[in-house]
């Protein structure tokens, strides 16, 4: 593996801080050893950074502590849950504060008002584990939804594929407590339908960390359908499966999921967990409906002749539930069984319109084929929302460059055909460098404005999302042909 | 198993930063002649005036203001991607027209003849079938406006998924213009039901939610419930069925809704007395907690003989969750931060308050029903 550059340069802990932090919180739930500071400096993605100090408050009282003395000592703060965000969004530069969320777990359910107020580190699919047995669920359901916190949910408006027809996170959140940067605590949103001001709920959910941290979430109770049919049709030619998704959606329906697997990714599956999945297909769908028995029989007829119309072999109809279980964990699985073709992968998340997605995915393997690169595909083809796995090899000399200039093209496809850069793992550090891809000066520097009203002093999870000179008034620090070219896009100053 | 070092390490990639697209400055002839008839900072209170359906809300606008129309016409609807690229002043009419050509609509609902796209979103009430459609923040997927400054500001973006970026357009929906002007929108839509319909009867509107799976709406007087149900034909029977047995039978449509409305925390609904609710006349959406009837601080609120127990009285589950704790959530105000927070919103967007000034978004369209119960 090649050794990968680190954002920051470990900065020694205050002793003073550490003192101050041990008295507000407890001397166990505050660590600075070399070890976590490492070990935290990190997320799902390979960029390396170093915490100064790693706190694990229990309550909003201890987070807003931690944010208050981070403040006193001159330190930015960057909030983390699970740690399973896959753009470097909680990795801390510069030795901030560290808040990990991970020890704040309590749920209160309500379902008089069929809410249930959660604390960030509550794990995704305890949730949902522990409303089943009501007749409940949180919809919102990403592939890491047995690792991720409902905390990194908020931070990254996730989705997963059952958003389709349920929606991401925003849709499932009414009500956030948050600890502002400098300190004040306050709440967005609320349990009422038009609570009054500006909907700062709905900014802050997405928003990565740069705007506070939520201490408790209030997520709206999804019930649980009474019937669910999942199929899995099995197509020789990715195209076809591709076009059935277009035709599908265009025929009125819209599933609670549709994921697209490529051959690639359906065998190294198959040879990890034995799902089921067919070797020899070009491709398959996994599609799922729910809901009253007779939708769920109309649409799972729908979605068979779709797929039969679009060549596909066959259209399998899941006979239990421990089938459909079975299809589901191949889907769920499928990263950890790249590992089968290659050590390493590159994960992008570009969403292109449904309609462009088979032109897309054509310039996809075109671009991988140029750049001598394995790509494999499984994603949310129902919303167009890509994830092209590059697989590779990090110790072949010069295969990184490859893969990044191989990336950059898909990203660059994807903003061609009308897309954007991410759909559901956002921005952190990852992708900052392409944020000008999408969005002029003068729209960068709007989302530019919406930070500085959450924190005026910057110390909130600084240097993400936003590319440097986002800011109009950053414009001064670039150089004059930078400045030429913003200003002629339509930057002012 | 891992990712390597990323595209914003690799420095190479910096390409990405020298060599933008071509297509993302908006070069729209009609959008930028709404921008120029909004002006810049030197130009005075400017407002954008749509069908006036709504103009009521947030207070009247400072006199002087000018008032400048947004463009109109659908500019792209392709049904497969089950989104609408529309003008703001489009009007809701005319929009739906053409969706449902394609058997599509938006979850968006203009209150009388004429309102259009972009008050519907500016003021950002749902219609009475938000309980199964939801609230109108999640229609929104683009947003093209006129900031303060004069100039053309792309927010969110044209696909059904999408986390680039900070969301300003949530920040937009229910702004009444204070923050920006809208000139154009991608909406999501979404397929309309084979079959709708509506029911009405004297029944427990909660133990008929309970009884029901995801109605579309839920209205109730005090003494009778109305209830829309959409789907399948089969599906629709079924509930209607269900309905039925609480004492409900088909009817040709919903009542009219008295005027004026408000918002309140939809677990409150169960603590209002029927009598009182059906001597004032008064309209509430279950699970929602819109109450039609009724303006934010009217002081009919006191007489309604809300049950300040019931707030931490919550009503039994059926089935124990394990490790699930049942407690009431408790009303929680923002309190002065989030005073300071949405002034600060407003004067970075609009420095010099010319965007619509005299609305006052932030003033409450939710009652005070907390103090005013005690």
């Amino acid at each position: 593996m090649k050794k990968t550059k680190k954002t920051s340069e470990p900065r020694p802990a205050d002793a003073e801080l550490v003192t101050d932090l041990r008295a507000a919180l407890s001397p166990d739930r505050v660590h600075v050893d070399t070890l976590e500071a490492k070990l935290y400096g990190r997320d799902a993605s390979l960029i390396r950074g170093e915490a100064g100090v790693v706190c694990f408050p229990t309550t909003t009282r201890e987070v807003q502590a931690a944010v208050v003395l981070a403040a006193r000592h001159g330190r930015a703060i960057v909030p983390r849950g699970a740690g399973t965000g896959l753009a470097g969004g909680a990795v801390p530069q510069h030795a901030p504060v560290l808040i990990v969320t991970t020890k704040m777990t309590h749920v209160e359910v309500d379902l008089a008002r069929r809410i249930a107020w959660v604390q960030p580190g509550v794990i995704n699919l305890d949730l949902t584990k522990q409303l089943r047995p009501l007749g409940f669920h949180f919809a919102p359901d990403p592939s890491s939804q047995q690792s991720c916190s409902l905390g990194g949910n908020v931070a990254n408006n996730s989705g997963g594929p059952h958003c389709l027809a349920y929606g991401v996170t925003s849709a499932h959140v009414v009500a956030l407590e948050v600890v502002l940067a400098d300190g004040s605590i306050t709440t967005l949103g609320g349990l009422d339908a038009e609570p009054e001001g500006y909907d700062l709920r709905g900014v802050f959910v997405g928003s990565e960390g740069c705007l506070g941290i939520a201490t408790r979430i209030a997520v709206r109770l999804t019930p649980n359908p009474p019937a669910v049919a999942t199929m899995l049709a099995d197509f020789t030619e990715p195209a076809d499966a591709a076009a059935a998704v277009s035709a599908i959606i265009a025929a009125g329906v819209v599933p609670a999921a549709i994921e697209m697997m490529d051959q690639r990714i359906t065998q190294a599956v198959e040879a990890f967990v034995g799902a089921g999945y067919p070797t020899d297909a070009g491709a398959v769908l996994l599609v799922e409906v729910d809901g009253l028995p007779a939708g769920v029989a109309a649409e799972t007829a729908l979605v068979q002749a779709v797929c039969r119309d679009h060549r596909a072999r066959s259209v399998r109809v899941a006979a239990s539930e421990a089938e459909r279980m079975l299809l589901w964990k191949g889907r769920k699985t499928a990263f950890g069984a790249v590992a089968r073709v290659k050590p390493n992968y590159y994960l992008h998340d570009t969403v292109v319109p449904r309609t462009r997605l088979l032109e897309v995915l054509r310039q996809v393997y075109e671009i991988a084929e140029r750049h001598q690169l394995i790509v494999m595909n499984v994603f949310h083809a129902g919303d167009g929302n890509l994830h092209p796995l590059l697989v590779f090899d990090a110790r072949e000399p010069g295969v990184l460059d490859r893969v990044h200039a191989a990336g950059e093209e898909i990203v660059r496809a994807s903003l061609e055909a009308g897309g954007v850069l991410s759909g559901e793992h956002g921005i952190g550090l990852e992708k900052q460098a392409f944020m000008h891809l999408q969005f002029t000066q003068t729209d960068l520097d709007a989302q530019a404005r919406l930070r500085d009203a959450f924190d005026p002093s910057g110390r909130c999870n600084p240097n993400k999302v936003l590319p440097a000179g986002s800011r109009c008034g950053d414009l001064a620090h670039l150089d004059a042909a930078q400045r030429d070219q913003l200003l002629a896009e339509g930057a002012w100053v | 198993m891992s990712q390597p070092a990323t595209a914003a390490q690799a420095g190479p990639s910096g390409l990405a930063a020298r060599a933008p697209l071509a297509d993302r400055v908006v070069r729209d002839p009609v959008l930028l002649a709404f921008a120029e008839s909004v002006g810049g900072v030197t130009d005075g209170p400017v407002a954008v005036e749509g069908g006036r359906t709504q103009w009521e809300a947030g207070g009247a606008s400072e006199a002087g203001t000018r008032l400048v129309a947004a463009p109109a016409g659908v500019v792209a609807f392709e049904p497969a991607e089950m989104t609408v690229q529309v003008r703001a002043g489009t009007s809701l009419e005319n929009l739906n027209a053409i969706l449902a050509a394609a058997g599509q609509r938006v979850a968006l609902e203009g209150f009388s003849p004429g309102a259009t796209v972009g008050g519907v979103l500016s003021v950002g009430r749902s219609g009475m079938t938000r309980l199964g459609h939801g609230p109108v923040r999640d229609t929104l997927l683009q947003a093209r406006y006129v900031s303060a400054e004069g100039l053309l500001v792309t927010a969110g973006g044209p696909t059904v998924k999408n986390v680039t970026g900070f969301d300003l357009c949530r920040l937009l929906v229910g702004s009444l213009g204070t923050l920006g002007l809208l000139g154009e929108v991608i909406l999501r839509t979404r397929p309309r039901p084979e079959v709708s319909c509506w029911l009405a009867g004297p029944a427990d509107p909660f133990a008929l939610r309970d009884a029901l799976y995801r109605p579309v709406a839920l209205l109730w007087n005090g003494t009778q419930v109305w209830l829309c149900l959409e789907g399948y034909q089969g599906d629709v029977d079924q509930q209607a069925t269900v309905a039925g047995g609480h004492g409900l039978v088909p009817v040709a449509g919903p009542p009219p809704l008295p005027a004026g409305r408000t918002s309140l925390d939809p677990g409150l609904l169960a603590a209002l007395d029927p009598a009182v609710l059906a001597a004032q006349g008064l309209v509430a959406e279950i699970g929602v907690g819109i109450l039609h009837g009724i303006g934010p601080g009217s002081p009919v609120l006191v007489t309604l003989g809300l049950d300040a127990e019931a707030h931490t009285k919550p009503r039994p589950p059926t089935v124990a969750g394990a490790g699930a704790t049942i407690v009431s959530a408790h009303r929680r105000e923002g309190g002065p931060a989030l005073d300071e927070l949405n002034a600060r919103m407003k004067s970075l967007f609009d420095p010099t308050g010319r965007l619509n000034p005299g609305r006052r978004p932030l003033d409450g369209r939710r009652a005070t029903i907390g103090v005013n119960a005690s």
